[in-house]
Formats: C-alpha cells, structure tokens, sequence
C-alpha cells in the first residue's frame, strides 16, 4: 500500500498542475475573460487529488465545486476545464453548464448538480448498475459539511448502506460551507461520527497530508470494493479562500487563516519527497516548467475557442423531440413572439 | 394474459403485463420501489414479478423516494433501465429536486441521456385525502426535458408504459387509481406499444371538442351520450400525454367543432387546461366560435369526506351545464 516513487512523482504533478490551473483561472477571472464564479480550492488540493488517486481505471467519480484536482486526475484536460470557466462553445458542455459540471463518461467522470447531497444515490445508483452487470466498479464523491447536513445525503447514504454498495464518499471537512463555521452546521463531534447512524465504516485522516490521504482513500477503496459497503472518509483541511472569489472571508479569523497556510499540502508533501530522496528542487522546477508551458498553451487554445451560438430551435432537450421543434418553429413563425 | 371475463384484462393488470413484457424483452429493466418486491404494490401492480425476476431486478427501498430516483438515474446512466414506482404520486414531491434538477436537465446539459420511467397512482375519487388523492401533472408537466404520461384505458396503460420503458429520457408516468379495476379492455396481440406524444379521439362529434384525459375520459364520454340526446355531438379528445402535448390532435378537432371544453381533475390554475386554451388562443382564434372554457377541480387541496370529495371532483352535471353555454355562445 505504499505509494512508489513514481507514483508520488504523479501526485505532485497532479497536485501542483490543480495549483497552477487554478492561478490561471484567478488570472482570467481578473482580467473579466471567466464566466460565473469562481470557487478556489487553494490549501484543499491533497483532498482531491489524493483521494482520487486511490481509484482503478474504471472507477466513477462524481466531483464537488472544490474538487478540481479529482477531476483532473480522472483524466479532464486543463483546456476542458479552462473552456468551461470562459462559457466556450467546444467546452465540455457546451455552454450549457458551468466549471466541473460536465461528463466524460470514458473517464468514469460524471456531474454533480448544485444542490448538495444529490450525488450520493446518483454515485450510489451508477456503482449498483455496474454491480448488476458484474463488474468490481466503486464509486466516488464528495462532499463537505455542508452537503452532510442534506437530506439527500442522508438517503443516498442510508440506501447505499442497505444495499452494500461500493461507495466512497469523501467528506471533505474544511470549516466554513460559504460563510457557516462547521460547529453551526452539525452538532456531532466528526463528520465521520454519523457513520455508526447508517451502519457503514468510516475513518479520518489528515486531509492536507497527501501521502496519509492516499493510504486512507487506498484502504476505503478496498474496503467497498471488497463488498464490505460504503465508506466515509473524513479529510481534515482548511478552505483558505471565500467560498467564491467575491467572498472577502471578513468572517474568517486572521490567525487560523495563518497557521493553516503554514500546512500547506503541496509545501509539506515538496519536503517528505525532498527528505525521502524521491524529488529535490531542480526535479520540481522541471516539473513546474513543463506545466507553466501546457498552461500557457491551453489557455491560448481556450481563448481562441468559439463562443457559442444559439440554437434557435433549442435543440437536445429529449432525444425524440422533432415534433416539438417542429410546433415551436411553427408557433414563433407566425411573428407571435 | 388476462383473468377477465370477456378476455378483458384491468387497468392494473395491464401495467403488471408491460412490466413483465418489458423486463422479459430487455435483461436491463429494473424495478425500485417501496413494498413493491414481497409485498407486491400497495396496489398489487408488481405482484409476482419479484418471484419471477428476482431481487437484483425488482428493489425493495427504504422510504427514500429522493434516493430512489437519484439512484435510478445513476444506474441509467450506466446502462439499465430503471423503472421507479413512487406509492402514490404524491410523494414524488420528495424527489422534486432530483426529477426537476437532476433528471430533466441532463441531456441538455451534459449530451447524456437519462432513461427513467417514474410510474404511481395520482388522482382521487377513493375518499384518500390531500395527500393520496392529488393530480401532480401540473407541476411536471411544464418541465423541459420531461416527458408526461397519463393513460386511460388498459391497452393504453400497457402501451404506453412500454413506450416509456424504451424512450431515452425521463418519463413520468401518470397511473390512476381509480382507474386501476375500473378500467378493462381487449389487450391487442402483439406488441401493443402505444406511442408517447399522441392523443386519441375516443368518440367523433361535430359541435363541441371535449379535450381530456385520466379518470375524466369516462365521465366526457358519460357526458357526451347525454348531449347527443339534446343533439349536441361532443368529440372527445383523450390527450394520453400531456407533454409533450398533441396540439395537432387538439387543432384537428376545434377545426372541425370550433367550441373547446377541457376537462380534467387537476385544480384549476395553470393546469393543463391552462396550456391548451392558450394554444388555441393562439393557434385557433379564427376557427373558434366561443371561448375555451375549463371544467376543473377547484384550486383547493383534495378534501377527504366523501361528501366533500364529490363536490370537490367534475362531475356530470357541471360538464354538461359548460357544454351547453358553449354550444349556445
């Protein structure tokens, strides 16, 4: 179960390429070239990326709006990311959704919704279809306090644990759901503590350990995977950003901001893999330049993809839909609207 | 296939054929419900299908409709074909978010669709109460990405529900209670699926259109015997669907009669009735000859004495007096 060389090489690029893409989309957001809001997940990186990295290829995984390393893990290009965020008629979605809510059904990469907890049966449903059609499939998702308070969440769990189902569902515990301090959103002592509620495992971990969450997300994995049902996983971290780039946090104390800032993921994990021999600075500069490079080009190819234009027949609703376009074109034919 | 006299078979033993007909056609199709498996349907409408597929294809859930429905379209997704029984439809409301949010967006947002049929009892007549008796197709029906189903007759049930089982987005599918052994027919050989989208003329009339569905069809046709005997002939429309609605159906017969009723069991406000009147508002202005006027529940929550339930629901006597200030406008 430990984490080889050259998979903890593959963790940093993955941490540090959600890091610096996420610099990228503050740097279009700034200049007013993003669409909608943009939610950062600056000091949360180890969660994601860690937890994600646990899964086999076949594997499912439903992100939430902090979660952009998962998401990258599972095989979204930055350009997809990047095409989303500017509202491109080639993103993902065209168009038609924002930031990480889109598929890429090859990648076992599903979307959420905006309304928290949903996921959960939906992840649920996924993993018991293709339990049902005999293969080892688990699924994964995430949420944080938050999504927890939910009663979709609460139903999504209880079903899953009810029917065994190979879920992980990672509760990503970083103390403010916008600007609600996690002791006004839940009365039990851990996350991890409604587990006994609904009967299924769970455990905690470091959450900005990078090395610890991959174990961690490594043994849930397995422990749903071997029919054992859902697990919840607790990761310990902070948000150090406002829940949007709008939010200025003047609700978060200055002090905890600091201290968490000094246990930065990426920093800590730069000096395990330093001390263990596995990459020294000149290793992560080489790192860091090759991703600047297919950044900037990504970017590049995202600012020259087309807009989108609107369909006047609104198009791809339902699959059988032509006798509805067809009365719409009728109807506004007649100059009535 | 039917225990009948007279080879007829039931409303609900109709749907309990579809299930079977689809789920032997097609290894994909699953059941998920509460108390639908052992128990068999609080209105038997899954009785003996667990023996028959077994447990992996027909779910007994937990009370979680919201989860239920989340699950179906998680399992869509990935290639089965769920269908999802709510008890009554009235408790759909709990999956609202799901059905709405989740399942009607999907393909427009993401290109992938969601094959869901969510079938359950609406409406009332049974002295059930404000939770167990509602016609919920108003809410649903001005969703896009839906599709909503409700038949009225046991080849239609059956037909229908097949056709929702096949079709590649979601599909409510609207069963009527009171319906359910009130309802009998001939079942036809083969196949019978019966195609979403289209309404059928249940009787030709050429001065009034009675535009309809559900449980109100039998009363426009009980309605429409007796007009004929004032020499009104009423044409009874019976929408089958309700979206997308067949506004070709509805134009051919005002065409034809230039006097529009609709009726249905539904409230009032922003009905189905509601939707129709405007198209032919805007579709039909020059061929009417008289408003499009709406015989409907009132917009009150279904009352549960019976004596108020019979007030509460159209009945023949309100039909029959809006048909005749129609006819004579």
């Amino acid at each position: 179960m430990t984490v080889s060389p050259e998979q903890q090489k593959s963790l940093y690029r993955h941490l540090l390429l959600t890091r610096l893409l996420e610099e990228r989309m503050v740097s279009l957001y700034r200049q007013g070239k993003m669409t909608g809001g943009l939610y950062r997940c600056l000091g949360q990186e180890a969660t994601a990326v860690g937890t994600a990295f646990a899964l086999e290829e076949g594997d499912v995984l439903v992100p939430l709006i902090r979660d952009l390393g998962a998401v990258l893990v599972r095989g979204a290009r930055p350009v997809d990311v990047l095409r989303q965020v500017t509202a491109r008629a080639d993103g993902p979605s065209r168009g038609r959704d924002a930031f990480l809510h889109f598929c890429l059904p090859d990648k076992g990469l599903y979307s959420g919704i905006a309304m928290l907890g949903t996921a959960v049966s939906v992840v649920a449903g996924m993993v018991f279809a293709d339990r049902f059609l005999g293969k080892r499939t688990v699924g994964m998702t995430y949420l944080g306090e938050g999504g927890t308070s939910t009663g979709a969440f609460h139903e999504g769990i209880n079903l899953a644990a009810v029917q065994k189902l190979p879920l992980v569902v990672v509760l990503e515990y970083n103390r403010f759901s916008y600007s609600t301090p996690s002791e006004m959103q839940c009365a039990a002592a851990t996350l991890a503590d409604k587990a006994a509620g609904y009967g299924v495992a769970s455990a905690i971990v470091d959450g900005n350990d990078a090395l610890a969450v991959v174990a961690a997300a490594r043994r849930a994995v397995a422990h749903a995977r071997e029919g054992n049902g859902p697990f919840l996983l607790e990761c310990k971290t902070y948000r150090r950003k406002g829940h949007a780039e709008h939010d200025g946090q003047h609700y978060v104390d200055a002090e905890e901001l600091a201290e968490w800032s000094r246990r930065d993921p990426i920093a800590r994990f730069e000096r395990e893999m330093e001390a263990a021999g596995v990459m020294d600075a000149a290793a992560r500069a080489a790192v860091h330049t090759e991703l600047d490079a297919e950044l900037d080009a990504a970017v590049a190819e995202a600012e020259s993809s087309p807009t989108p234009v609107p369909d006047p027949e609104f198009r791809g609703v339902r699959a059988d839909e032509e006798d509805v376009v067809r009365r719409r074109r009728e109807t506004f034919a007649g100059g009535l609207a | 296939m039917s225990g009948h006299p007279g080879g007829e078979t039931s409303y609900v033993d109709a749907i309990r054929i579809a299930l079977g007909e689809e789920m032997e056609r097609d290894g994909r199709v699953i059941l998920m419900g509460e108390d639908i498996g052992v128990y068999g349907g609080a209105f038997k409408a899954t009785a003996g299908l667990l023996e028959r597929f077994g447990p992996q294809r027909v779910v007994d859930t937990p009370v979680v409709e919201e989860a239920i429905v989340g699950a179906a379209i998680g399992a869509a997704l990935r290639g089965l074909r769920p269908v999802v029984e709510m008890q009554f439809f009235d408790f759909a409301a709990r999956a609202f978010d799901m059905i709405t949010n989740f399942a009607a967006k999907h393909r427009y947002r993401t290109g992938l669709g969601v094959p869901i049929v969510i079938r359950g009892p609406s409406g009332g007549g049974v002295h059930a109460g404000p939770f167990h008796s509602q016609s919920p197709e108003g809410y649903y029906a001005r969703t896009p990405g839906l599709a909503v189903v409700a038949p009225s007759t046991a080849a239609d049930a059956r037909g229908l529900l097949k056709a929702a089982i096949r079709d590649e987005d979601p599909v409510l599918f609207l069963e009527h209670k009171l319906l359910y052994r009130r309802a009998k027919g001939v079942l036809p050989e083969g196949d019978g699926v019966v195609p979403i989208g289209k309404a059928a003329v249940r009787r030709e009339g050429r001065h009034l259109t009675i535009v309809t569905y559900g449980a109100m069809v039998p009363l426009a046709l009980d309605g429409a015997a007796a007009l004929a005997k004032e020499g009104a002939e009423a044409e009874v429309v019976d929408l089958r669907t309700l979206l997308p609605l067949d506004e070709e159906a509805v134009l051919d017969s005002v065409r034809k009669t230039a006097r529009c009723l609709v009726l249905h069991e539904d409230a009032r406000t922003l009905g189905i009735g509601a939707e129709v009147a405007a198209t032919l508002a805007e579709k039909a202005f020059e061929w009417l000859d008289a408003p499009v006027v709406r015989v409907t529940a009132p917009d009150t929550p279904v009352p549960f004495a019976p004596a108020l339930e019979a007030a509460y629901l159209p009945g023949l006597s309100t039909l029959i007096a809006a048909a005749r200030k129609i006819a004579a406008y």
